[in-house]
């Protein structure tokens, strides 16, 4: 066990050293129009988290995507536990939720904005939009392929339906409800600052967007790289314990 | 021996038909019409040709699902898919759960009765020790073989204390050496909890060797076509194999059976 970690840790090293090598070669093709250096963007990181300015917009980001994670979550449950468990509901309404999974759901962006206006409704209306129907799908099949037995074992057991949802449903399903709320996370980042980018005067999909605008390649590379190590740590984090969970069935 | 008083279970012209969702294709009759009597404490064991509706017949007793005509009554109650309390149940397949220790598996229903801290911890300790479990206590089934998970199985239904012990072929999975082994497991426990047992199995020689009763189903749809009294001892173990009587037993299960398997398999029978 203890192995097995540190050789995780090992490999995560190499592949970040391995990474971040690629960047500096890359950077020495195309040169300082496009990209900057690794050292470089570290250094800019450091200043940029001292300026008063990126707070502010952090904070905003992290509430946006926050709320928008903690909808896409609770709706997306709501709507796997209902469509596994009910056979109409799945026939009705699996078909809509996979092809809507299907859409570039930045069409619906005028939409989202008309209906909620430019802020922080519309940018978490986004998050979820991206969010909930990953973790709906993977809920709705985890609920689905949960062995009959064990409802069963509950029912002989005189368990209520609410105990049968705690104390069976939700565990059994649990390892593959995970990897959709790992899908999820992320979406619903993505488009949370999509949401930023497209239409709104914080946050740091604003940062970026109206960094692009100005072509200040310093201020992207640095938040590009914040973002991927972000997204980065917490996929190793989730699929940690996902891994941890799959090896109990 | 022969069973007296009134029966704890009783089955009278019960039969049990499978409609397919949304009346596509042909229903199956599954079993019956069939008539059962089990009797306070006793050892019943049921053999039958695969797929004559042994399981369809536990799960009507246990209240998982609803005859489609006739009566099932546990304790001169009907059952009618309801879950009754006193009645446990032991599957055929794997029913523990992976989330849990072996511990947390066992004490699983414990909640549901109103016991002491204390109460609770004792009978799961207990059953531990009964089952040879006690040094996986806290493992995970998966690191657990699958003869030692239906022990948790078989434990998690004792701690209960139920009146009625339905098991579902428990010990399918198992070689021939440890199912016997297991057989002697199930006789001390059926001695020392004085519950009626119900066993549905496919081995012949289990059965003759640990059932008071065995009654032989036909094949599907399956009806009792005999019941079969073994006049074993009470305090029997797995060495009443060497008797002649087991022999005789065993030999006149497979004359009622030969016929019915080879009915549910669809083999004509070799020329006489
Ligand atoms: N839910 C169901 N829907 C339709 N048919 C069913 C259903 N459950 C069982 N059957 C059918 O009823 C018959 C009896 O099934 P059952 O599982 O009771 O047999 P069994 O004697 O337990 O078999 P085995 O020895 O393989 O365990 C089989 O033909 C089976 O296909
Ligand atoms: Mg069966």
């Amino acid at each position: 066990m203890k192995t097995s970690s540190l050789d995780r840790l090992r490999n995560g090293l190499v592949l970040l050293l391995v990474l971040t090598g690629l960047w500096q070669v890359l950077y020495w093709c195309v040169g300082d129009v496009a990209l900057r250096s690794p050292l470089e963007t570290f250094g800019y990181t450091a200043y940029l988290l001292g300026s008063a300015r990126f707070w502010p917009n952090l904070v905003e980001t992290a509430q946006a995507f926050g709320l928008a994670l903690v909808i896409s979550v609770v709706m997306g449950l709501a709507i796997g536990f209902t469509l596994g468990l009910s056979r109409i509901a799945n026939a009705v309404f699996e078909p809509v939720l996979v092809s809507s999974y299907a859409i570039p759901k930045i069409t619906l962006y005028p939409i989202l904005l008309l209906m909620f206006g430019l802020g922080m409704s519309a940018k978490v209306a986004f998050g979820v939009i991206h969010g909930v129907i990953p973790i709906a799908l993977f809920t709705t099949d985890a609920v689905r392929h949960i062995r009959p037995v064990f409802l069963k074992t509950g029912r002989t057991m005189g368990l209520s339906p609410l105990e049968m949802a705690w104390r069976i449903l939700l565990p059994a399903a649990m390892p593959e409800i995970f990897a959709g709320l790992r899908v999820g996370f992320s979406l619903t980042l993505i488009g949370t600052l999509l949401g930023e980018m497209f239409a709104s005067q914080r946050g740091i999909g604003y940062l970026l967007m109206n960094a692009i605008g100005l072509h200040n390649v310093d201020l992207i590379m640095s938040l590009t790289f914040m973002l991927t190590l972000f997204a980065g740590a917490a996929s190793v984090i989730l699929l940690a314990i996902n891994r941890r969970m799959q090896q109990r069935t | 021996m022969s069973p007296a008083g009134r029966p704890q279970v009783s089955l009278r012209q019960v039969e049990k038909v499978f409609t397919p969702p949304g009346r596509k294709g042909a229903s199956v009759q599954a079993l019956g019409p069939l008539d059962l009597e089990l009797f306070n404490g006793e050892f019943f064991a049921v053999v039958g040709p695969s797929g004559c509706g042994k399981t369809t017949l536990l799960e009507l007793v246990a209240g998982l699902s609803v005859a489609t005509s006739g009566d099932v009554e546990f304790e001169g109650r009907p059952i009618a898919g309801k879950i009754l309390q006193g009645v446990g149940v032991v599957f055929q397949e794997d029913a523990s759960f992976p989330w849990l220790t072996v511990t947390d598996n066992i004490g699983f229903g414990l909640g549901k009765l109103r016991l002491s801290a204390e109460e609770r911890r004792d009978r799961v300790e207990s059953a531990l020790a009964m089952m040879g479990l006690t040094a996986f206590a806290h493992s995970y089934p998966a690191q657990l073989s699958g003869g030692m998970r239906q022990r948790v199985c078989i434990a998690r239904t004792l701690v209960m204390q139920p009146r009625l012990i339905l098991l579902d072929e428990p010990f399918g999975a198992l070689d021939q050496q440890t199912r016997l082994l297991m057989g002697d497991e199930l006789l001390n426990l059926w001695r020392k909890t004085g519950a009626t047992v119900f066993l549905i199995t496919h081995a012949l020689d289990e059965a003759a060797m640990l059932a008071d009763r065995i009654g032989v189903m036909s094949a599907r749809p399956g009806c009792i076509i005999d019941v079969v009294e073994t006049g074993w001892p009470k305090d029997r173990d797995s060495r009443i194999v060497q008797e002649d009587r087991f022999g005789t037993i065993t030999a006149r299960l497979w004359r009622s059976l030969r016929a019915e398997s080879m009915r549910a398999i669809g083999y004509q029978g070799v020329k006489a």
